[in-house]
């Protein structure tokens, strides 16, 4: 297990090195420069190309990146607030803090929901309740977060005035309300979707019934049997679920004016401001790899025969 | 012949099991429908018929694995199920005295489970042991009991063969210490050449604990080999029950009749000297099956009065009873 651990994270830092390469070699490849404008004369992105080094060859700024993050700098960023340092940037005034939180109490809230309503739909497979449910699974699967958090906006906050419209400084706990549920809706559903199929698929088996006849009760025949032989595909989408919450708090993020990271990793592109774009790639790619790390090893823990050795059965 | 103790006693046991036909319209499979049925202290009760006939429902329904629809269930002369009383008794108490062999040994266990706590939960659930050391012994006999290393506690299902898997279900419910086993077709998917080493690992279990087996299979030569009576089913009743050898010998019933002429012979010059009975068309749908005797569809000798009504089930000879009208009308 100790060794397999070791593996894996040798294994990311090769996948953040070839991230890297790809981001750096894909955002130089769109025409352009970041100080190109309207007013800008041919001699000044000259001179800020020397100032910021974008004259060195390709492959020496690809170095100098790889690097500086090794020694932990991030660069400074070369447009959207010009000199800035691009760490400072990321995790200063919190905004990395806020959308890691708000990325958190969206996961757990889709975890905490989506398992129970699915284990209950597939044991009142059938019911109204479980049709309810079905309805509005489906439609929390279809329905845009931009649609949902723009609805949720109209109807508790400026229509029923329950909740606070303006989440700029979320010290109240209840702005996170609306944009934790904006962000888990659809999770949540799908989630409850894939706990219900995989579920319903386990309480058929012979070994439920195999428990029933040691004269298991039933509370722990469903958790200790029939869930943790229907968790797998749950666990599976938990992975790139977390990347999609953190990613996809963007929408969410402008929608409720929450200071968070989420429209830093749509403007930097849209700015060309390199050293951003590499930051918020890496973050990012480092967070999907560690989740799928985390992923692989809940595996070991709720499917014993799932073996990490290369030793061949 | 010493007295014999009735330890299953089964009256008039149904199980019909709704099916949904679009919005609010329900017709039921009469999977069992009446069968009674006495199951002596230490005897080996077999159970035969086709497939769908109910013989895995009876037996899972006897155990109340499945909630009966109706009738009587009495163990030990206490009554456990009584549709009509509305008795139900909780079955914990009694897990520790009935349990099952299930038909397909690699499904049936848990997969997340090493062997050691598949055996072990149920030594849990009834507390049978005084701390962990005599737990880990427990599950050592067992495994030791039905022929497995006791080193094989730590292992998962998937690691073992198919006869290796049946016997880890075995060990798994002779471990609460059982008086009355279903054994649902516990041979049937294993490889021929497993199957009497399972078969006669089952007789010496029932000669050495003094078990009680209803065995239900679909191979009559099997069920003649270890069961003392055999009963025969039809579309959820019983039709034909008798001491193994005279059934064999001397079917009276119709339907056991062609069974028994379709069991092959290792013979060929017998085997072609042989009258064999071939019944017409197929076994009808349990959701709606016919009126009157229900073999009446299939059976070459149906009159008008096997398609109105519903024969007795009565003793045409010692311990041998039988469901026809004929019989009645003419004799055994």
């Amino acid at each position: 297990m100790f060794s397999y651990i070791v593996k894996r994270i040798l294994a990311a830092i090769a996948t953040v090195l070839l991230v890297m390469t790809i981001t750096f070699f894909l955002m130089n490849a769109i025409p352009g420069s970041p100080f190109l404008t309207e007013k800008s004369t041919p001699q000044q992105i000259e001179l800020a190309n020397e100032k910021y080094g974008l004259n060195e060859p390709y492959i020496i700024q690809l170095k100098n990146y790889v690097v500086n993050y090794f020694k932990g700098d991030l660069g400074v960023s070369l447009k959207m607030q010009e000199g800035a340092d691009v760490g400072t940037i990321i995790f200063g005034q919190n905004k990395f803090l806020i959308s890691i939180k708000l990325g958190l109490l969206s996961l757990l809230t889709s975890i905490i929901l989506g398992i129970p309503l699915g284990c209950y739909a597939a044991y009142h497979r059938g019911s109204w309740i479980d049709g309810l449910l079905r309805v509005i699974t489906t439609v929390g699967v279809a329905v845009p977060t931009f649609v949902l958090a723009a609805v949720l906006l109209i109807v508790f906050a400026v229509k029923l005035g329950w909740l606070p419209t303006l989440s700029g400084s979320l010290d109240n706990p209840l702005a996170y309300i609306m944009p934790v549920i904006s962000l888990a809706f659809y999770d949540i559903c799908y989630i409850a979707k894939l706990t219900r199929t995989s579920m319903l698929d386990a309480i058929n088996q012979d070994y439920i019934r195999t428990a029933k006849a040691k004269g298991v009760k039933n509370k722990w025949i469903v958790l200790k049997h029939a869930l943790r032989n229907s968790l797998i595909p749950v666990v599976t989408f938990l992975g790139p679920l977390t990347a999609g919450i953190i990613t996809g708090s963007f929408v969410v993020e402008t929608t409720f004016s929450i200071p968070g990271l989420g429209k830093y990793f749509v403007e930097s592109v849209l700015n060309r401001d390199y050293p951003i774009i590499m930051a918020t790639t890496v973050l990012l790619a480092s967070l999907v790899i560690f989740m799928n790390l985390v992923v692989d090893i809940v595996y070991k823990f709720i499917d014993p025969r799932i073996t990490y050795t290369s030793k061949e059965a | 012949m010493e007295e014999r103790k009735k330890l299953l006693q089964i009256r008039d046991l149904k199980k019909h099991f709704a099916i949904k036909r679009g919005f609010r319209n329900k017709t039921f499979v009469k999977a069992v429908d009446g069968v009674s049925l006495d199951i002596y202290k230490g005897e080996t009760l077999g159970l035969v018929g086709e497939s769908g006939c109910g013989k895995t429902t009876l037996g899972r329904t006897a155990i109340r694995l499945y909630e009966p629809t109706g009738g009587q269930i009495i163990y030990d002369d206490k009554t456990i199920y009584d549709g009509e009383k509305k008795i139900k008794e909780p079955m914990l108490p009694y897990r520790r005295k009935m349990q099952i062999i299930f038909q397909d040994p690699s499904a049936s266990l848990d997969p997340r489970m090493t062997v050691g706590e598949i055996v072990g939960e149920a030594l849990d659930i009834h507390k049978l042991y005084q701390g962990k050391n005599e737990r880990m012994g427990r599950i050592k006999s067992l495994l030791d009991a039905v022929g497995l290393n006791t080193e094989h506690s730590n292992r998962f299902p998937h690691e073992f063969s198919g006869g290796q898997q049946q016997r880890i279900g075995i060990a798994r419910a002779l471990a609460v210490e059982p008086e009355f086993i279903v054994c649902d077709e516990p041979i049937s998917a294993l490889d021929v050449s497993i199957q009497s080493q399972v078969v006669n690992m089952l007789e010496d279990l029932q000669a050495e604990l003094g078990l009680t087996y209803l065995f239900i299979a679909h191979d009559i030569s099997v069920v003649r080999h270890i069961s003392n009576r055999i009963g025969v089913m039809y579309l959820g009743n019983l039709v034909e029950l008798a001491k193994s050898t005279e059934l064999y010998k001397n079917p009276i019933h119709p339907y056991t009749k062609t069974l028994m002429s379709a069991v092959p012979i290792p013979d060929p010059e017998k085997t072609r000297a042989r009258e064999r009975l071939i019944l017409e068309g197929d076994i009808p749908s349990p959701m709606n099956p016919p009126k009157g005797c229900k073999f009446h569809t299939r059976c070459p000798y149906a009159t008008a009065r096997c398609k109105e009504e519903i024969p007795q089930f009565k003793e045409y000879g010692k311990e041998h009873f039988a469901a026809c009208h004929m019989l009645e009308t003419y004799g055994a």
